[in-house]
């Protein structure tokens, strides 16, 4: 198996514009985000949408992950956290404090940087979220999950030991787990947290081409680190500095022609 | 390079290390001894009816049964008493206000119920119990014992839920599992090695307690299942029978200091065990 980056040039793009096609799936307006007193997100406004994936990019603690738990509301945890402003999903808030944050994570998934399997057998895992909220007989929850898996690009690998601890799987198959198991509960959008970061370059190439495939069903949007990366699944790209959104648009055009020069030193390699 | 340097580094290295294994033989030696001591008057008296006759009278002949049992009714009482609201408490501190006023308030408070001499505590149970019932009693005796728990519970519930990483928590969170069923099903079941391993200690602490019991279960001679009435106890079996002129009894209190040892012994050994196999995994 050749590893994706070194077949794929660094800054090509990956999937040509089709601007006609975009449907609008989350929209933000003026979002800013505070942890306690400091202000770590500034008045950013964007546009992600359906079936594409955008990716977020940018120096560390620029705020791009951030950005992505507003997305979910993950950061409803921790207390002294908060955003204002307004973040539409398919036309509602999702800001809105009499939201439910518990239904909203149901239809927007979240795969984190670390692979985070629970504590159970890899079918448990998986059946345990689509149990949440489906009532299913047995047989047709073992034919969800066997889907998961085969979405996860898992199945042929665990389809043997479905009984075995979650755990007990590689770095690499853990995430992919992890991917199966957002699947599993059907969402409408995945949100990628730097998801290859603890992955070594072939895992990551796996993990890379089932995004690309996902993308036909979810709107994917990633957070990376990795520009090529960036390149070479998404879309769109969003770049962010210091907790601004600097600069947004097709990625094949922020990676060849940026139209801010903090943008052009970040993707040229001079800081971050 | 200063060679002298590097010999003077390489003296006092050696020094510091001879004095640490010296300390450890030190240590090791009294737990040996007595361990050794425990086995040599205690094994030869060891026999089947250590477990099922009674602590008999002055200069007969017996066992320890009423003493056993009624160290199994108080200490399971003491644990069905403790462990619920210590476990509750650790949950509510680890999980909902971890970072809030009151769960150090609650910290502080539990940490000095944990290091309080349980012969406080005995007093405190002869009081708010003892008296008002007017008279010494198995349930008095498993109140003190739950109480002593209780702190235990606390501290290793929150430590152990603590160990979670957030991460499997904001993995729980991201399928849209609300927080309750997340503790239930995902954060109690990582750290459940080390909740068993708390209530293993809990109970090895407890189990050994004297001072605490003589004020509340007492003793008593005769088989008694009745939690209205004082309780025999192993510890207080020991403590009565050692203090005595007679060769039995205190062949007895030895036998009986051995099985709470070889007990003890062996839930320490499993909760080892069950947090070797949490850290393997």
């Amino acid at each position: 198996m050749t590893m994706a980056s070194a077949t794929t040039p660094p800054f090509a793009a990956a999937h040509p514009p089709d601007n006609a096609m975009l449907r609008e799936k989350i929209a933000l307006r003026n979002l800013d985000f505070y942890y306690g007193e400091s202000k770590a997100l500034n008045g950013i406004s964007l546009s992600l949408y359906a079936n594409k994936a955008t990716a977020f990019i940018g120096p560390s603690g620029c705020g791009k992950s951030t950005l992505l738990r507003v997305l979910n509301r993950m950061y409803d945890l921790y207390p002294g956290q908060r955003a204002e402003g307004q973040v539409l999903f398919e036309g509602k808030d999702i800001l809105d404090p009499g939201l439910d944050v518990n239904l909203l994570r149901a239809r927007i998934g979240m795969v984190f940087q670390k692979p985070t399997p629970f504590p159970m057998t890899i079918y448990e895992n998986i059946a345990f979220g689509i149990r949440l909220y489906e009532k299913l007989p047995k047989s047709e929850l073992d034919g969800r999950v066997e889907q998961a898996l085969q979405r996860g690009a898992l199945w042929s690998e665990v389809k043997d030991k479905l009984n075995a601890n979650g755990l007990s799987l590689s770095g690499g198959q853990q995430q992919r787990l992890c991917i199966a198991r957002t699947v599993a509960v059907r969402p409408e959008v995945i949100l990628f947290d730097e998801p290859c970061s603890a992955l070594d370059p072939i895992s990551t190439a796996r993990i890379e081409e089932l995004i690309d495939e996902l993308k036909t069903d979810y709107t994917i949007v990633i957070v990376t680190h990795n520009m090529q990366q960036a390149a070479r699944v998404s879309d769109k790209t969003a770049f962010m500095y210091l907790g601004e959104l600097i600069e947004f648009g097709d990625t094949d055009r922020i990676f060849t022609s940026p139209s801010d020069r903090r943008t052009q030193d970040y993707i040229t390699g001079r800081f971050g | 390079m200063d060679s002298s340097l590097y010999a003077s580094r390489r003296r006092r290295n050696a020094l510091a290390s001879a004095a640490s294994y010296a300390a450890t033989l030190v240590g090791l030696a009294w737990l040996a001894l007595i361990l050794g001591v425990l086995f040599w008057r205690g094994f030869g008296g060891l026999s089947l009816r250590v477990f099922t006759e009674m602590t008999p009278p002055p200069g007969a002949v017996g066992g320890l049964l009423n003493a056993i049992v009624g160290s199994l009714i108080m200490t399971t009482l003491a644990l069905l008493i403790g462990a619920p609201i210590g476990i509750l408490a650790g949950t509510y501190m680890a999980e909902y206000g971890r970072h809030g006023h009151l769960t150090s308030i609650v910290r502080f408070i539990n940490d000095i119920l944990l290091s309080a001499p349980s012969i406080v505590v005995g007093l405190f149970i002869y009081e708010v119990l003892v008296r008002p019932m007017g008279h010494f009693s198995g349930i008095a005796g498993a109140v003190v014992l739950g109480v002593l728990v209780l702190p235990v519970m606390v501290r290793t519930t929150e430590d152990m839920l603590t160990l979670v990483p957030d991460t499997l928590r904001e993995a729980a969170a991201s399928i849209g599992l609300p927080r309750s069923l997340m503790i239930r099903r995902i954060a109690y079941r990582a750290a459940r090695a080390g909740i068993i391993t708390g209530i293993l200690l809990a109970v090895a602490r407890v189990s050994g307690e004297t001072a605490p019991l003589l004020f509340t279960s007492l003793n008593n001679q005769f088989y008694s299942t009745n939690l209205n009435a004082p309780m025999a106890s192993l510890p207080s079996a020991i403590f009565q029978f050692a203090l005595s002129p007679y060769k039995e009894w205190q062949d007895l209190a030895w036998t009986g200091a051995l099985i709470i040892k070889l007990a003890v012994l062996a839930m320490s050994i499993v909760a080892r065990a069950l947090t070797g196999s949490r850290k393997a995994s």
